[in-house]
């Protein structure tokens, strides 16, 4: 078992190891001592970053410069839209999209001859013929981690090192000189509500618990992030699990818990791997088990894997997945906080607002408070995808615009296309349009606008994504996962479905439009639980601000941006056709035909609108009409 | 050949069966805690690869949970599957990154190539198609994975010399 001294002891000889990683401005020829940055979150992982550190490795030792670089395998830098990610400190210099072919050269360049791989260095950083600070870029400078601050700094896997970042320091703090109220007070101060997507104030969660005069009390972590196009609760498991272990021990001293569980969903096989590793850690350093710190309290974490169920996001339902049952939801009243896991009072909090805590902890309340908007304190980290240039995880202060977050950090829409819309909240949340750029990014606004915060997914739109089919996209994944049990929203988002599916082939009518406004508000108002309740805003949404692209699919019969199958059909220009036969040798209905060096034509009749003729054409002579 | 036959205690002669031991196994490591239908069927299903009956008949009298419950469990959950899976199995990602970044495109371009529908596997068993939720790759939209492997910024283009890497 550790104590106080045992972690500040970590905390000094770590820290000089540390300390390299991060900018000095030191010439490179100077340079006594690198390390080498490599991402390993999912999305680098995916692009084969473990291969990359393999052959660091290899070409770090085949030149004997071991003693001189260390190779680090990080949690997310953020920027995935340029993964695999390779940072080298103390310079700072960013390579993107790096391939195992590319590691020769740039351990003998970079870190042998200290001459940077120029054609890998993030474009963006590069000006006047000289490679800048990567976090003056516009992706990075707006930014403020306080979630994401281990995140790409340093080794998940390493326990130490977290240490050497404050950590445990918070937990310390709180062992040794709060009171269970003080710490419910600080966290209440601070402003901090549910990052998970309802927004409750985080500090009357842990006070309804608190006050119950139970023996058996429950802390709940929820990672089974389920929005479509959310990552960030993913990436604080793979970059900074300890925070999160810290943070539930912290909270579970505040309630009066001795037993945690972490719900996270078993499609994310890294975070899972990581966060065991490191509850095994923090077991063998005292940090969880009978007396921490030495102060006999008794605290610890199992890991519970979700099963694929978007509806176990809601706290009820998520609790009856780990009883075993099916997941889904009961009424409420009773809370959670009064009757929750196993009728005992539980708290359940989201990963991102976890990975806050230790920071109110030591900086203060204030400190915390002092960052955001009167109502929503603090940052909120944001997955920034869709038809955006800089894909990734950001982490910005609340108050923050659209405009900022998809045209400054996001670098705006690729390929010269036109910005349409943008989704926040996930199947929740709702479509906004160009005229809501300039609003801020708050609880209250987005929800205000029809939309809202939810987990953070953050899905930008461009002219060629259709609305209607959109909307639909949502519907049919609610519709999947309603848990079927109440009838508005089994029955509700089934009808919704059809009325959709009806409007995108072609055969909707204008009356439709009114009895899905109705169907929305009835199954808005009558749901159960947040899923159905939230389950029509994309389409109230869709409804209210792109109401023209309907029309346009009822009356003309015809789908703007050319997504809605039935309703768009494939020409040959003649002009542009140079007869080459790619398209009727690839076409799988044979409704292509032609000669040779002259211009193909379709069958109208034969073809069944798949797509590949426009796909394979080099000449851009297919066209969706 | 005898002789590397087990006898079960009825008397007659069985396989050994690794497999089922293994189950067996994780049933003991999870019998103590609350809750351990769903860690158990997560065992079976990283054993088998899908949830057999026969193994959730052993799993219902192991933990003392009736079928009824185990298959409502079961069927609740999209990550459990009651069939078998094809060799290879694709995973289109549906969620909304990929969708609006062309993932239907690639899920028709697979349906065809594989003559195959959605969440079927190809009579040969080589395949099985599915869609599946976000796999949280967004940044390399859109995305499938086969087995563990992830290929990423995808156009269906891309779909037959993807096929031709597993024939």
């Amino acid at each position: 078992m550790k104590l106080l001294t045992d972690l500040e002891a970590i905390k000094t000889l770590t820290e000089a190891k540390l300390s390299n990683r991060q900018i000095t401005g030191v010439e490179a020829g100077a340079v006594g001592y690198r390390s080498v940055m490599v991402c390993g979150g999912t999305g680098c992982t995916s692009s084969d970053s473990n291969k990359i550190i393999a052959a660091l490795n290899k070409e770090v030792a085949n030149h004997g410069i071991e003693d001189k670089v260390e190779v680090v395998r990080t949690g997310c830098f953020g920027l995935c839209e340029l993964g695999p990610v390779v940072i080298v400190y103390p310079e700072g210099v960013f390579y993107s999209r790096v391939e195992v072919k590319d590691i020769p050269d740039l351990v003998e360049g970079h870190l042998l001859n200290n001459k940077p791989l120029e054609r890998l260095v993030y474009e963006k950083t590069k000006a006047d013929g000289k490679i800048n600070n990567f976090e003056d870029t516009d992706f990075f400078r707006k930014q403020n981690r306080i979630a994401l601050r281990n995140c790409g700094v340093i080794d998940p896997e390493v326990i130490d090192e977290y240490i050497s970042r404050d950590g445990y320091k918070a937990l310390g703090k709180v062992l040794m000189t709060m009171s269970r109220q003080q710490v419910i007070d600080t966290v209440k101060k601070s402003g901090l509500r549910g990052r998970g997507g309802g927004g409750f104030t985080t500090g009357m969660k842990w006070q309804f618990a608190a006050d119950q005069d139970k023996h058996q009390k429950y802390m709940i972590c929820n990672a089974d992030e389920g929005d479509p196009g959310a990552f960030m609760d993913r990436s604080i498991l793979e970059g900074d699990p300890h925070s999160v272990i810290e943070a539930m021990t912290i909270a579970g001293y505040a309630i009066g818990a001795d037993q945690g569980f972490v719900y996270v969903r078993a499609e994310y096989p890294i975070a899972v791997q990581r966060l065991m590793k490191a509850i095994k850690q923090a077991r063998e350093y005292g940090l969880l088990g009978d007396n921490i710190l030495g102060t006999g309290f008794k605290f610890d974490i199992d890991v519970r894997l979700g099963a694929g169920a978007f509806v176990c996001g809601e706290e009820t339902a998520l609790m009856n997945s780990i009883e075993g049952k099916r997941g889904m939801p009961n009424p409420k009243p009773p809370f959670p906080a009064v009757e929750g896991l196993w009728g005992q009072p539980s708290v359940i909090n989201n990963v991102e607002t976890f990975a806050n805590i230790s920071p109110i902890i030591l900086k203060g309340a204030d400190w915390y408070s002092s960052i955001g908007t009167e109502k929503s304190k603090g940052t909120k980290v944001f997955a920034l995808g869709g038809k955006v240039v800089n894909t990734g995880l950001v982490e910005v202060p609340m108050g923050i615009t659209l405009r900022e977050v998809i045209f400054e950090i996001g670098g705006g829409i690729p390929n010269g296309k036109k910005f349409k819309a943008i989704q926040t909240g996930g199947p929740s949340g709702g479509c906004l349009t160009e005229e809501h750029l300039d609003c801020t990014i708050d609880y209250d606004t987005l929800t205000s606008l029809g939309s809202m915060m939810g987990s953070g997914g953050m899905i930008v739109m461009d002219e060629d994504t259709c609305m209607v089919d959109v909307a639909r996209f949502y519907l049919d994944f609610t519709r999947d996962e309603s848990c079927g049990k109440c009838t508005p929203c089994r029955v509700g988002t089934k009808r919704l479905l059809e009325m959709l599916d009806k409007i995108t082939e072609g055969k909707g009518t204008i009356q439709d439009l009114d009895d899905m406004e109705r169907l929305s508000n009835t199954i808005k108002n009558a749901s159960l639980c947040a899923l159905g309740q939230t389950a029509p805003n994309p389409v109230l949404s869709t409804l209210k601000y792109f109401r023209e692209e309907y029309m346009a699919h009822i009356v003309d019969k015809k789908c703007p941006s050319g997504v809605c199958k039935s309703l768009i059909s494939y020409t040959i220009d003649p002009e542009l056709c140079r007869g080459c036969s790619l398209c009727a040798r690839k076409c799988p209905s044979d409704a292509i035909s032609g000669k040779v060096k002259e211009p193909y034509v379709i069958d109208t009749v034969a073809c069944i609108k798949c797509g590949v003729c426009f796909d394979v054409c080099k000449f851009n002579a297919v066209a969706i009409v | 050949m005898v002789l590397l036959q087990s006898v079960c205690c009825c008397g007659e002669t069985a396989e050994p069966d690794e497999k089922l031991e293994k189950v067996k196994a994780a049933i003991e490591q999870f019998k103590t805690i609350k809750g351990a239908l769903i860690p158990v069927l997560h065992e079976v299903q990283d054993i088998y690869g899908y949830l057999p009956e026969e193994v959730l008949k052993v799993v219902s009298t192991e933990l003392n949970i009736p079928m009824s419950e185990i298959y409502g469990v079961a069927s609740f959950y999209h990550f459990f599957s009651l069939t078998p899976k094809g060799e290879n199995v694709i995973r289109v990602c549906m969620g909304t990154a990929c969708y609006i970044k062309g993932a239907q495109g690639l899920l028709d371009r697979l349906s065809t190539e594989l003559k195959v529908a959605v969440q079927g596997t190809t009579e040969d068993n080589k395949f099985t198609l599915e869609a599946t939720r976000c796999l949280g790759a967004c940044g390399l939209a859109p995305v499938l994975t086969i087995g563990e492997k992830v290929y990423g910024r995808l156009t269906p283009n891309d779909i037959p010399k993807i096929l031709k890497e597993y024939n």
